[in-house]
């Protein structure tokens, strides 16, 4: 009598349970496949075809690099000072970008954080509206902004613009909403208004997070602005994209080795600040 | 009183009146002026013409407002945005698979040759150094333009990024059980199978799955420059400025990147 009271659940409940955990990953497996199989389909991605056809790939290597010293020689003297500019406007759109996307983040963080939220409903409100910004990559923005204001620069720094307030805003709220609750506590029960209670408990708990996070998002807009040009949104991305339509694949060779180089500098700099704020 | 050789901070360390306060105030200055010439030097670099800004906000007001989106594109965008998906994540598993060896020479408690873990990490940082967009366009001017492209630039991006992240996970296993193995007379091969990789492949699937979040915003852009997806139609639409179109595009993206960017953060939980 004792015994089957301890022996039933032991043997027959956690079998059902066994069965029916390994139908749900049959299921899921199941699932993952089909995914697989017709996205091979509306792909057509072949390894295959890919690693046959792979002399093309090589093909437009051989193109790229020059092959002479020559050609390295021209290249050098007489492309790269051409690049100076180009190059110098990349930076250029970062910098604006972010200090725009850093000003404009300012009060969507402070709508869209919790804890200091004026009300839940404005909360949700900014909330989705940060998210809905977000969904949205920076270089559809730039095509939008181009058909706007035309090619050039101002179209790709509205678009850094756009992204970094809507990224700034959600890794500071996410931030804002982790400070210590103490500091607010006491400035509240002390009498503070809202505004000291921001200027004295949140901002110096938030602001070399917040320094950090603008670090990170220049970064992001580094990179951003070197491809912002292949949609006509200014910077040295207009140049390569020029390049490779006029098949001047050493020139383009010429820009990405640059660019290269310096993203992976910035990325440095960028880094070490970081490491020593937070 | 500040201790010599201490590291100057720009939060509120330093109360004011202090000679540290003092120092701290000079120096949040100092990178203020720096910040405004910074900004001074690029806006005079680019001329910006605000002139030419307030003539282009009634435009994108206009635009805005004629993306109502047209009923006629919306199986066309769908179709395409299951495209768009499939580019994504098809890009993401091969960039997921190929990562595994780069990450294992790049992790430095896995290969104790100090110079193949430096080459494996340095491999992966200059992977990771070109944008998907330069290898879309690398990848259309050598294969044509078509998904194809689209699908490699992600996936050889995606190698350099889930290495990096790959190294430091194996780099943070519990050395435990590990060591227990081998201790108890296992092959290398059986402590990577019941030591190492049941510790690391909840952490892997959970880098990929963040990864293809990423990768699916990137292949909504890796049609503009004609590596196939959405970003195919939109381009169209964009340079014949039909707005209705754009919007019906804009419409499907945001609604197809949020659903899974929840479905994604939903299952990551569950895993880590």
């Amino acid at each position: 009598m004792a015994s089957s009271s301890y022996t039933q659940p032991s043997t027959a409940s956690p079998l059902p349970q066994l069965r029916r955990l390994k139908l749900l990953w049959l299921v899921a497996g199941l699932i993952v496949a089909a995914a697989y199989a017709l996205s091979a389909r509306t792909t057509e991605f072949n390894l295959w075809t890919i690693i046959r056809d792979s002399d093309l790939f090589f093909q437009l290597i051989r193109e790229m690099v020059p092959a002479t010293k020559e050609r390295w020689v021209h290249l050098l003297t007489n492309y790269l000072p051409r690049l100076r500019g180009p190059f110098l406007q990349t930076a250029q759109m970062a910098i604006l970008g972010t200090v725009t996307g850093a000003v404009l983040s300012i009060p969507l963080i402070v709508l869209s954080s919790r804890n200091i939220s004026p009300h839940p409903a404005v909360y949700t409100v900014a909330k989705g509206l940060m998210n809905l910004l977000r969904t949205i990559p920076d270089l559809l923005y730039a095509a939008i902004f181009v058909a706007a204001f035309g090619v050039g620069p101002i179209s790709g720094i509205l678009a850094l613009a756009v992204f970094s307030t809507a990224v700034l805003a959600k890794l500071t709220s996410e931030s804002v909403e982790a400070v210590d609750p103490g500091p607010l506590e006491a400035l509240r029960a002390a009498g503070g208004t809202n505004l000291q209670i921001l200027r004295h408990a949140v901002v110096p708990q938030v602001a070399p997070l917040f320094w950090s996070h603008c670090l990170y998002v220049f970064e992001v807009n580094i990179r951003a602005s070197t491809v912002l040009g292949l949609v006509g949104a200014g910077g040295i991305g207009q140049q390569l994209q020029l390049m490779l339509s006029l098949f001047q694949y050493e020139n383009a060779f010429v820009i990405i080795v640059v660019t290269f180089l310096l993203v992976a500098v910035i990325d440095g700099v960028s880094n070490r600040i970081r490491e020593r704020l937070v | 009183m500040a201790r010599p050789g201490a590291r100057p901070r720009f939060s509120a360390r330093h109360p004011a009146g202090t000679i540290a306060g003092a120092a701290s105030l000079l120096q949040r200055t100092a990178i203020l002026v720096f910040l405004v010439a910074l900004c001074w030097w690029a806006a005079a670099g680019i001329q910006i013409n605000v002139q030419r800004i307030g003539r282009g906000l009634p435009a994108i007001a206009r635009i805005f407002s004629s993306m109502a989106p047209d009923a006629q594109w919306l199986w066309p965008a769908v179709e395409t945005m299951g495209q768009t998906l499939a580019i994504a994540l098809i890009g993401t598993t091969l960039g997921a698979v190929l990562a595994i060896p780069v990450a294992i020479l790049a992790a430095r408690n896995i290969v104790v040759y100090r110079a193949i873990s430096a080459l494996g990490r340095q491999l992966s940082n200059a992977i990771r150094a070109f944008p998907e967009l330069v290898l879309g366009v690398f990848f259309v001017a050598a294969y044509g333009p078509g998904a194809t492209a689209g699908t490699l630039a992600l996936g050889v991006h995606s190698i350099g990024m889930l290495a990096k992240l790959y190294a430091d996970i194996m780099e943070n296993v519990d050395p435990g059980p590990a060591e227990a193995l081998l201790a108890a007379g296992a092959g290398k091969l059986q402590v990577f199978r019941f030591a190492i990789l049941p510790q690391v492949l909840p952490e892997f699937v959970a880098a990929a799955l963040y990864r293809f979040e990423i990768n699916l915003r990137a292949a909504n852009v890796l049609g503009l420059v004609g590596a196939g997806g959405i970003g195919v139609i939109l381009l169209q639409a964009l340079t014949l400025r039909r707005w209705g179109v754009v919007g019906t595009c804009l419409l499907v993206i945001v609604a197809v990147v949020s659903v899974v960017d929840y479905g994604s953060a939903c299952l990551r939980k569950r895993l880590v």
